[in-house]
């Protein structure tokens, strides 16, 4: 059977991505957010999963406003790395997973979650970004096969935190239903506090970001008891990303132990956050 | 100083608001539209079918006024990577900063609220 090894959160902020892509690394400006990365870089690199289920949403590149699934899955043979507008990242194209893709539709639908299926997904920063914070050096092909997760984040309204907490519970039985014997990593992006637009342009909320990084290891309840007005009021418009972790810790066992943390400001004009959480609940019977 | 509410959330309204001018500069993520863009705006413009209002805004980079029509930020932005103006600078439109200002106060741990 399957199984939840461990759950990554990290931002996806593109500049993190251009950074990388044009060696700005260890500039000034980026370095300390890099440094902050290490840690968990180095246990990842010993730590491979076979498939990441990668929780984040599109931004204008792949899913338009004709049609915004709220839930959404990915269910193809490899997905290309998207042209945001900049040209493409010279990244390699993700792998897909779709024997995995199609059993956590059905198992989700089942669960009464009404899931989108995407054949045709070109992937945006949302994904490559996290991807590229993980595994920094992919070389020819990143280490592991995709499952792509999306949520709605851009159009009100969004899901609420606490559905995206259920959705991350749902899933995470449904990758351990999986009969093939494979070691799924879960990603949950995007995050920390920021806002793009509108005279609170800038919005940093460093008090609610680190009870955010805090509580979500050990009371993600009271996060998904937050409305989505808490999210863009203490967190702002986009800072409502942070429901996507929820999915990733609904995910993962209640036994888990966080290997890494790191948290800097800014981002481009957000604040970003990495969280490192091993599932130590494997075989043991997971948390219904 | 600056015209911008605090906050732009892309509602059904906001989003029907803006179909045209969102649907616009979401093209721009294709190479072969940016050029086309670039070569003649106005007509790109018709050919999207967007309000005067909207085209003004996009014509004369009226920036808030975008926002105010229904535009998202994820999608304007794109408008902006093509004149290679940064988030920094978008930030200083919003605030009435420049791009310079802007970035340090990020720098400096963001802007505050409440």
């Amino acid at each position: 059977m399957a199984r939840v090894v461990w759950g990554l959160a990290t931002s996806h902020v593109p500049s993190i991505g251009a950074a990388m892509d044009n060696h700005k690394t260890e500039d000034p400006y980026w370095k300390p957010l890099f440094d902050g990365y290490e840690p968990a870089r180095r246990w990842l690199a010993e730590h491979r999963p076979d498939v990441a289920v990668i929780v984040y949403n599109d931004h204008a590149n792949s899913i338009d406003l004709d049609m915004v699934p709220t839930f959404a899955i990915g269910t193809a043979e490899s997905y290309a790395v998207a042209d945001e507008g900049w040209g493409r990242r010279p990244v390699p194209p993700v792998a897909g997973a779709p024997e995995l893709s199609e059993h956590l539709v059905t198992e989700l639908v089942d669960s009464s979650f009404d899931i989108t299926t995407i054949h045709q997904l070109d992937v945006d920063h949302g994904l490559t970004v996290p991807l590229s914070v993980a595994y920094p050096d992919p070389g020819e092909a990143w280490p592991c096969a995709v499952v792509p997760v999306l949520v709605n984040v851009i159009q009100y309204p969004q899901p609420t935190a606490a559905r995206c907490y259920a959705l991350g519970k749902a899933l995470g039985r449904a990758i351990r239903s999986f009969p093939q014997d494979l070691k799924v990593a879960v990603f949950g992006t995007g995050g920390m506090s920021h806002q793009l637009a509108g005279a609170r342009a800038g919005l940093i909320n460093e008090r609610f970001d680190r009870m955010f990084l805090e509580t979500v290891e050990g009371d993600p309840e009271a996060l998904a008891a937050l409305t989505r007005e808490d999210y863009v009021r203490e967190a702002g418009t986009e800072g409502i990303e942070l429901i996507m972790w929820l999915v990733m810790r609904g995910a993962l066992s209640d036994k888990i132990l966080r290997v890494h943390d790191t948290y800097h400001v800014p981002a481009s004009n957000t604040a970003a956050a990495l969280a490192l959480f091993e599932d130590l609940g494997d075989g043991d019977g997971a948390p219904a | 100083m600056t015209k911008a509410r605090d906050n732009y959330v892309l509602d059904l309204r906001a989003s029907r608001r803006g179909y045209a001018l969102n649907r616009l500069c979401g093209s721009l993520k294709d190479e072969e539209n940016r050029r086309r863009f670039s070569e003649d705006e106005a007509a790109y413009c018709d050919a999207y079918g967007l309000t005067p209002e909207q085209k003004k805004a996009v014509l004369e980079r009226d920036w808030t006024a975008m926002l105010e029509l229904g535009g998202s930020i994820f999608y304007t932005f794109k408008l902006a990577m093509l004149d290679n103006k940064s988030m920094q600078y978008l930030g200083g439109v919003f605030t009435g900063m420049s791009a310079e200002e802007f970035t340090a106060a990020m720098r400096s741990g963001g802007r505050k609220f409440g």
